[in-house]
């Protein structure tokens, strides 16, 4: 068992694979879609349509880059309130025309910032979570590094939640946790181990539904590897999704969120 | 001769010395306040039972049941799920003490007061959170008592108002304290759409997770005068961009300005406000 703070660091590496990456080479014909229409496009959020085993769905996710120049371009993957906003108008999107949302999560947080708080952070994550609660369509969504806070939330509220194995999903940074709770941000290996954020533990505590290996006995998975079972993960989960009907996700969705 | 004549000391004793360590003006506990706001020391008698500064109108923090008292109609308030129990999900250590602090000194159950009463007659469920427990932070009995309160106004028929005060999140339930927004979410979600009213009413301060969620879900958003209203904490964001940031950053003022607040409300008109509201919706 590998330490909470070595699968922090694990999550953040910026060799991980990105949201672009997955749905390049999970699904086909990925078509990118720009802005919120009202104010931006975040680049710290993509989107766009795409199809599965020859079926549309509607792919959204934080995109992290994996060198300083993408990076500062992605935000650090940290969005702000249009970033939401533009998920949610996909979201909706994908509502009228009866398509499964695939959400990507990889983010240690909304931004925090002045121009983010003018622009109502707290309300754009609040509008996605009574959004997301009621979709009538199926949402898988799936940690791919960090999940931080409720930045990670307002993509998170899936009919299932899952995690890859290197990745941490928390209500704060241990870094945070650790100056919040004991003025000192330098116990963050004691804060990560306390706070439960590994998909391991995670697990446990039945806040997600499932975990993607990343290795096996021999050590690190490759890349295709990973990418081939989550296509057939996903494939499988929507079909089972894509059979109830409207009522029963929504339903489902809500006791799924109920129960903590 | 008067001119010569000796000088008349007040003696001073041993014991009456100002103790050195101790060496603050002596004034009886609770007679003044500082006002957050404008930093004035004011008379605690001149805040009144509204608790107003009469420097500048700031409305200082009041406990839940000062609010019930305020808003709802004498003898009207009936309380709702305070059996709720206590859990300490991830043996969180020294957890269960703190609460049990918070619960001596405030007299409260926890971090939000629930049930429904009458405000000028006419019914209504209400939630009143309490900064003064653990900062009004957010754990599983406070998202349970919430939603639970959205559910029974739901099969009640009645409007919500939330009363909003919190740091956000509560760090000792970690990713449960997370789970809480999606939770009441999902809870004002189902009532909203039934066509039922939901007001909140942020007061100072109202960040985090809260903001982020069921604060910034009500069909009709009032706070008090120079509440702090934000998602992010002031301090991180200027640490973050590295720069002070201006004094009415986050006040509700200019979180109005910005477009996510309906009405500041003075408190000693709230309750006639909230009348009118529930009134044209009833």
């Amino acid at each position: 068992m590998k330490e909470a703070m070595e699968i922090v660091a694990l999550s953040r590496k910026t060799s991980r694979l990105s949201a672009l990456e997955i749905m390049e080479s999970v699904f086909d014909d990925f078509i990118e879609f720009h802005g919120d229409r009202s104010f931006h496009d975040d680049k710290a959020i993509v989107g766009g349509v795409a199809t599965l085993n020859g079926k549309p769905v509607t792919v959204i996710g934080n995109q992290k880059g994996h060198e300083v120049q993408e990076n500062i371009l992605r935000n650090f993957g940290s969005p702000h309130p249009e970033g939401y906003r533009k998920a949610l108008r996909l979201m909706k999107q994908a509502e009228k025309f009866n398509r499964p949302v695939i959400t990507f999560v990889n983010t240690s947080g909304a931004y925090c910032g002045v121009e983010a708080e003018n622009r109502g952070q707290g309300e754009a994550i609040a509008r996605n979570l009574i959004e997301m609660s009621k979709l009538k369509v199926p949402i898988l969504s799936i940690i791919i590094g960090e999940g931080g806070s409720g930045g990670a939330l307002a993509l998170a509220m899936g009919n299932q939640v899952w995690m890859m194995e290197h990745t941490m999903y928390s209500v704060l940074s241990p870094e945070g946790f650790s100056s919040i709770l004991w003025k000192d941000a330098s116990r963050a290996k004691e804060a990560a181990e306390l706070m439960k954020l590994t998909a391991q533990d995670l697990l446990g505590l039945d806040i997600i539904d499932s975990i993607l290996p990343e290795t096996n006995e021999e050590g690190l998975l490759p890349h295709e590897d990973i990418l081939k079972a989550m296509r057939e993960t996903i494939s499988s989960t929507l079909e089972e999704l894509s059979a109830k009907t409207p009522d029963q996700l929504v339903e489902e969705r809500y006791q799924r969120f109920r129960k903590y | 001769m008067q001119l010569f004549k000796k000088r008349a000391y007040i003696p001073i004793s041993k014991h009456t010395q100002i103790n050195e360590e101790n060496d603050t003006p002596m004034v009886p506990d609770g007679m003044f306040a500082q006002c957050p706001s404008c930093k004035k020391a004011i008379y605690t008698k001149d805040l009144g039972t509204q608790k107003i500064c009469p420097e500048c109108g700031y409305t200082f923090r009041i406990r839940a049941q000062k609010r019930i008292e305020l808003t709802i109609d004498e003898d009207s308030f009936e309380e709702w799920n305070q059996d709720i129990p206590f859990e300490n999900p991830l043996d969180f250590p020294e957890y269960d003490t703190k609460i049990q602090k918070a619960q001596k000194n405030t007299k409260l159950h926890e971090a939000v007061l629930t049930g429904k009463g009458l405000i000028d007659g006419l019914e209504t469920a209400i939630c009143v959170m309490d900064s003064h427990f653990i900062m009004g932070s957010m754990g599983k009995v406070v998202g349970e008592k919430i939603t639970r309160t959205f559910e029974r106004a739901l099969a009640e028929r009645l409007p919500v108002i939330v009363f909003t005060a919190s740091g956000g999140a509560r760090m000792q339930e970690s990713i449960l304290s997370l789970m809480q927004m999606a939770k009441i979410s999902g809870a004002v979600a189902r009532h909203s759409d039934a066509g039922l009213l939901y007001v909140t009413v942020l007061t100072d301060p109202t960040t985090g997770g809260v903001t982020a969620s069921f604060a910034m879900q009500g069909d009709i958003i009032l706070s008090e005068p120079q509440a702090l209203v934000g998602f992010a904490g002031r301090r991180v964001i200027e640490q973050t961009i590295n720069e002070e940031l201006p004094d009415d950053f986050q006040l509700a003022e200019s979180v109005l300005e910005n477009g996510f607040i309906d009405k500041i409300v003075p408190r000693k008109e709230l309750k006639a406000t909230l009348s009118q509201i529930l009134r044209i919706h009833y």
